[in-house]
């Protein structure tokens, strides 16, 4: 397991530098800079802000100066904030976007095992097609518009929780986790049952059970863990997902995540920003991917072979 | 069992939540809770551009002079009074001497030589230079022509006067000076943390920050709320009566409409365009509509073989009808535009005119050689991606196809894209707004001059140029508006933009907010704004 985990922390390095490379390629190539404003700004004040920022050197020379930067951890100022660097912003959004994600997550998996389990338990009875049908919902409905109705119900008709924030009032937390949450309840549940359902046919359940093992035992402590291995491969990917792709809840709910200054920093040409946001979102991606198959694999040893 | 956890905790977080809302506990503390568009790109008044920016800004510094919440003019600010000389272009700024920054320090005259030397030095970066070109000298210095800083006119006689000399005189300059570009910063603060012409240093952050306005800065989380407390030192600090400004950056104007609905913010910063036509029919007492000094017009590209031709621009304009325009689609009070300059700017009345006339504008189009045997070729409109754009463009599209006969297609890009075409002259027709930086017609019509950065029709008229040049160098009001008159029909005349309508502010704004005043570039001096109920 040790040497999985070191090989696969190795083949990370060139994946990153491989997508630092090309992100810093590829926003160059699109049109218009961090400096064009709807009031244009005269030539000498654009070279003047351009020497400033190093954006008059040619572009090898700016990608050689980045490079080595982030090798020495310094991921440069933001252009958008002058003042601000992007490691800052990173580490102020960062833990934000986490507790949301966290919080997202335990719902999904609470809602999402619970339910997936029941259904699969008790197959075509009511107790299956309700909760699916609602999982089916969950995954067809956005979450623009799941945070905004939950909002308005909760809300503005029933006052009971505030309509935006983090941290700042009592409950606010509660609707955008709530909201996030629930498209990958929706996931999760059908993962589960599906999951659920395969190993519940299988002989070696069918054995506990002749030995005369409680139902409870029986779904816990055997078909669970070999039932619940397509959920635990789904929960790398999805925590990458849920924190790259909070951006949506963020807004809706006014969260000061790192989301939010992903997207913006891409409407802004915020350069550096665009670059540290996506070199650090992939790290994520790659980190989680590989948690998540170190706990499959920890679940279903035959993996080991393929990984 | 943990199941039965979770929901205890859900209902006791529900339970909690039952207290006071922001506004109304606001009303108490006299806290005003302000919805404020987007993230400021910082507080330093000499590098940020944009209007939230100069909402956080007005609340911490303050320039010679001040918006006036009841009048155009211009009320005493860190200047308690001023004398203008005979031909215009010296003035004197007597400063208070009770002037002081937050950390104690007298506000001096050197303050303002020292800080317009910050705007002016080139390698700041500054987008806003040009507020204070007005100067002798200025341009020169910050473009490097000269090093010598004493060759702009700008002089502290003493500790509490200041001398400015103008290159010719500027009527409108006393407004300039409640732009966030030619206010003070206090130097040692500045250089405590950077040099003169350091961008990035953390002299704006909360702790460091120190200037001369009547608040102060509390807290700043990013992304989150910034918090502006009362300044204590600030010479009318006995005026000021609100307590506390909380600035929330609520980009989704739908979160923001729905945490004014919630009683979380006190004022939003605009509102979405769709509901703006449903609240004004269930007369929502909240609903704000003032007006706004900004004109929403199209550019043509002058420099395309199809729109080169005067009577061509003109059939465009006169087959649109503003009146349609504004009571059916953008449906929010805005005003058709018949000149460039929003009318009763400052005194100005504009004189021109645009009639809808869609036979005159068939007329037009045919002696351009242009009919059913020739058709004109298909046109495309250029804006940025935006609903409320697209719907005017829509609009504009049906009117040209009726009334001309013109294909019409539109094009959507992404801000950055749109803007980056807009200035290499890659476009036909191109949506634009422009937002008055003072109260003055000059900001609308130096924009039109050639070689003007955001011009950017390719249209070159040097007899507007010289007019509106001369009328900038008479100290005579009623002639110098007369001038630009004639300047504005020479414009129209030759229609390189296609004036659609003006702008207005619509907005929420809590019954509880007194002293807020309709402004019409938007300033409000919180030092006039308190929280009372009726």
């Amino acid at each position: 397991m040790l040497n999985i985990l070191i090989r696969r922390l190795l083949l990370a390095i060139p994946v990153l530098l491989a997508v630092a490379s090309l992100t810093f390629f590829l926003i160059k190539l699109a049109p218009g800079g961090p400096f064009d404003a709807d009031k244009a700004v005269s030539p000498q004040v654009l070279k003047n802000l351009n020497e400033a920022y190093n954006l008059d050197a040619s572009e090898w020379e700016q990608y050689i100066d980045y490079m080595t930067g982030i090798l020495k951890g310094d991921f440069g100022p933001s252009f958008r904030f002058p003042g601000r660097s992007v490691s800052e912003m990173i580490a102020t959004g960062l833990p934000v976007t986490f507790e949301l994600a966290f919080y997202a997550i335990v719902i999904a998996l609470l809602i999402g095992v619970f339910s997936g389990v029941l259904a699969a338990l008790k197959r075509n009875t009511y107790l299956d097609f309700i909760p699916m049908a609602i999982a089916m919902i969950g995954i067809c409905v956005p979450t623009f518009l799941m945070g905004p109705l939950l909002v308005l119900i909760f809300g503005i008709n029933l006052e009971i929780l505030p309509v935006s924030g983090w941290g700042q009032l009592p409950g606010d937390k509660i609707l955008p986790s709530i909201t996030l949450g629930f498209a990958y309840a929706a996931y999760i549940a059908r993962l589960s049952r599906g999951g659920m359902l395969e190993v519940l046919n299988q002989d070696f359940i069918r054995t506990a059970r002749a030995k005369g093992l409680t139902e409870r035992n029986v779904v816990i402590k055997h078909a669970m863990q070999g039932g619940l291995i397509p959920v635990v491969s789904f929960l790398g990917p999805a925590i990458a997902g849920l924190l790259a792709g909070s951006f949506v809840v963020e807004t809706i709910f006014q969260i000061p995540g790192l989301g939010r200054f992903y997207v913006e920093a891409a409407f802004n040409r915020d350069y550096t920003m665009i670059l540290g946001t996506t070199i650090f979102f992939s790290a994520m991606i790659v980190l989680f991917n590989l948690l998540s198959d170190l706990a499959a694999m920890w679940l279903n040893p035959r993996s080991r072979d393929v990984l | 069992m943990r199941y039965y956890s979770v929901f205890i905790v859900l209902f006791f977080l529900i339970g909690c939540s039952s207290s006071l809302s922001p506004v109304d506990d606001g009303l108490e503390k006299q806290i005003f809770h302000f919805g404020n568009g987007s993230e400021p790109q910082g507080i330093d008044p000499h590098i940020v551009t944009g209007v939230p920016e100069h909402h956080i800004l007005i609340s911490l510094c303050e320039g010679l002079t001040i918006p006036n919440p009841f009048d155009d003019e211009n009320l005493p600010g860190a200047a308690e009074s001023w004398t203008v000389s005979d031909d215009g272009k010296i003035y004197i700024f007597k400063l208070r001497k009770n002037g002081r920054w937050s950390n104690g320090d007298p506000v001096t005259a050197d303050d303002f030589v020292w800080s317009w030397q910050r705007i002016l030095t080139a390698s700041l970066g500054s987008q806003y230079p040009d507020m204070l070109y007005y100067l002798e000298g200025a341009q020169e210095y910050h473009t490097g022509e000269t090093n010598d800083f004493s060759t702009v006119g700008v002089k502290a006689i003493d500790s509490h006067t200041l001398e400015v000399k103008l290159k010719a005189p500027t009527p409108f300059f006393t407004g300039l000076l409640s732009h966030y570009s030619t206010w003070p910063v206090h130097k040692e603060t500045v250089l405590k943390h950077g040099s003169i012409d350091d961008r990035n240093g953390e002299w704006t952050r909360p702790g460091n920050f120190v200037c001369n306005g009547a608040f102060s800065l509390k807290s700043w989380e990013l992304n989150n709320k910034i918090v502006v407390e009362k300044n204590p030192m600030y010479w009318d600090a006995s005026t000021v009566q609100l307590n506390e400004i909380h600035y929330y950056p609520v980009s989704n104007v739908m979160t923001e409409d729905r945490m004014f609905r919630a009683g979380q913010l006190h004022v939003t910063s605009t509102l979405p365009s769709q509901k703006c036509p449903v609240y004004i029919e269930e007369g929502n007492p909240d609903l704000r509509i003032d007006p706004y000094m900004g004109t929403y017009f199209y550019r043509l590209n002058t420099t395309n073989p199809n729109l080169n031709d005067i009577r061509v621009r003109k059939a465009l304009a006169y087959s649109i009808d503003r009146k349609l325009l504004v009571e059916k689609v953008t449906k929010c009070g805005q005003i058709p535009a018949y000149s460039f300059t929003p009318p009763g700017s400052n005194g100005y009345e504009p004189t021109t005119s645009i009639p809808f006339d869609p036979a005159l504008a068939r007329e037009l189009l045919a002696e351009a050689g242009y009919d059913s045997e020739n058709l004109f070729p298909k046109l495309e409109i250029l804006f940025n991606t935006n609903e409320d754009h697209r719907k005017v463009a829509l609009a504009v599209q049906q009117m040209w196809q009726q009334n001309l006969g013109i294909e019409v297609e539109l094009v959507n890009q992404d801000w950055k894209v749109y803007l980056s075409r807009e200035m290499v002259g890659d476009f036909q027709v191109s949506r634009a707004g422009w937002i008055g930086d003072y109260e003055d017609p000059n900001t609308f019509l130096d924009l039109m001059r050639p070689n003007r950065g955001n011009n950017k029709t390719g249209w070159e008229n040097y007899e507007y140029d010289s007019l509106v040049a001369k009328a900038n160098s008479t100290n005579d009001q009623a002639l110098r508006y007369q001038l630009l008159d004639e300047a504005e029909k020479i414009l129209i005349e030759n229609m390189p933009i296609i004036p659609l309508y003006t702008y207005v502010r619509s907005y929420q704004l809590s019954p509880d907010v007194k002293g807020y005043n309709p402004h019409i570039l938007d300033h409000h001096h919180p030092k006039f704004i308190y929280l009372e109920r009726d």
